[in-house]
């Protein structure tokens, strides 16, 4: 079983996950819905910006948002005006994990939009229906299968992130130590007994996601 | 019901679409071979397509004007269009696909929901999903769907195109029925003679994006000798 140390980087992991992935949703889906549905200038610029993530070392993303959110960065200061520690705390994981897994709920939410028929949402025009209207009842409704496989993605990646975490948010026992900063810390060290839990953890976690994602994408098929 | 057309441009792949014409009949049909440009015809109509230039005025009210720089949406056209194949809302019920545009306080008494539900045979789908239906049953609630929006004019793309002959037989009367009692003005696209004789008074006839002819339909088409109808008007005139 798990030591009462184990058991908080579990929840640890599990919330700042969970709080990175819901906190991308609403960008995630508008971006996703941009992508898939307009055109305009800059729009190639835009997606590389959101795949940068995937292909940057995470570490050089850490380092970016580090320089970014902290005491002398451009974003940082207006943090600290509003008392935001982000900086070596649970809310610099949450922010890096976001950053990371970005690209994968954009990509979801695009591939998601682009399946919804056209001709459904001009149908659903013609019978009166504004812009947000067909948005909210027909093309999200739609494609919310495939954002919420993009989601469990993202979620499994923030799980695993460990690059950018630890330049942004360091390794602190108890309030930033995520599973995936634990383990690379028991290894170091040659803990081998309790590195062998963790791991069990990690996958059994990313299986259970991963799994779900798969199960969601093999229902979205069978309705075409 | 009047509809002018003046000035169509439309760029489509092969050919522009270019036409001017006044229509006024209960049911006017656009006639013409696959690839004509009806389609096109009908979402520009209908507001889903941006034309090179056009002005379109329904009733007296201009809906495009690309001159004065008018383009009112397709929600705030009144046109109500059948799709082909109906293009139904999957994850929306029957009943759900009918109240989509319906606005009870908006409906002129005879296109309320429950006499639009009896008229075209819906009592007992409404549970249904779109793709527990047939051919004939989904044609018949996208008809229903958009006279629900209680439109002054109807666009219909080749409703009956998918269906076997047996099945068309039958779905015709719903189409009269909605032309006779709801009184609902049709603007009718098909490829078949046979269902501009049956359905429409006026006919447009299209070919690669030009209006080859525009008349009543007993002038413009008479009896073949094989059972049917034919176009008389040789495709290169106009």
């Amino acid at each position: 079983m798990l030591s009462a140390e184990e058991w908080q980087i579990t929840r640890l992991s599990l919330a700042t996950a969970a709080l990175a992935t819901a906190l991308l949703l609403p960008p995630g889906i508008a971006l996703g819905w941009l992508l898939a549905r307009r055109r305009f200038a800059g729009k190639a610029l835009l997606e590389t910006l959101i795949a940068l993530p995937l292909v940057m070392p995470p570490v050089a993303t850490g380092f970016i948002l580090l320089r970014l959110l902290g005491r002398r960065g451009p974003l940082g200061d207006w943090l600290e005006r509003v008392g935001l520690d982000v900086v070596f705390t649970w809310r610099g994981v949450v922010v890096a994990m976001a950053v990371m897994s970005l690209p994968l709920l954009v990509r979801g939410a695009a591939v998601a939009f682009e399946s919804v028929e056209p001709r459904l949402e001009q149908v659903a025009r013609t019978l009166g229906a504004s812009g947000s209207r067909v948005f909210l009842t027909i093309s999200l409704p739609l494609a919310a299968r495939g954002i919420a496989s993009g989601a469990l993605l993202a979620f499994a990646r923030a799980l695993g992130e460990f690059g950018a975490t630890i330049v942004l948010a360091g390794n602190v026992p108890g309030r930033t130590t995520t599973l995936s900063l634990e383990i690379f810390q028991r290894i170091q060290l040659g803990q081998g007994t309790g590195t062998s839990r963790l791991l069990a953890v990690s996958v059994a976690l990313a299986f259970g996601a991963v799994a779900l994602h798969q199960w969601l994408m093999s229902r979205e098929r069978r309705r075409r | 019901m009047t509809l002018v057309l003046s000035a169509i441009d439309l760029p489509l792949a092969a050919f522009p679409l270019r036409l001017t014409a006044t229509l006024g009949a209960r049911a006017t049909a656009i006639f013409g071979p696959s690839g004509a440009g009806k389609t096109s015809l009908l979402d520009l109509i209908a507001g889903l397509r941006r034309p090179a230039s056009a002005r379109i005025e329904l009733d007296g009210r201009v809906l495009t004007d690309t001159l004065s720089r008018i383009d009112v949406p397709p929600q705030g056209r009144g046109i109500g269009y059948v799709p082909q194949d109906g293009v139904l809302f999957p994850h929306l019920s029957v009943a759900g696909n009918l109240r989509y545009g319906y606005r009870a306080d908006r409906a002129p008494a005879r296109l309320r929901l429950e006499p639009v539900v009896e008229l075209l045979d819906l009592g007992s789908l409404l549970e249904r999903r779109p793709a527990d239906l047939s051919g004939g049953e989904r044609q018949r609630v996208a008809l229903g769907r958009a006279l629900l929006t209680a439109p002054k004019l109807l666009l219909l793309d080749e409703p009956l195109a998918a269906l076997d002959a047996g099945l068309k037989e039958r779905i015709l009367p719903y189409l009269t029925a909605v032309r006779d009692e709801l009184e609902m003005p049709l603007l009718y696209v098909t490829h078949r003679a046979e269902e501009v004789v049956a359905l429409c008074e006026e006919v447009l006839v299209l070919e690669r994006g030009r209006l080859v002819a525009h008349g009543q339909t007993l002038e413009l088409f008479r009896a073949s000798a094989r059972p049917g109808w034919e176009l008389q008007v040789p495709p290169a005139a106009g």
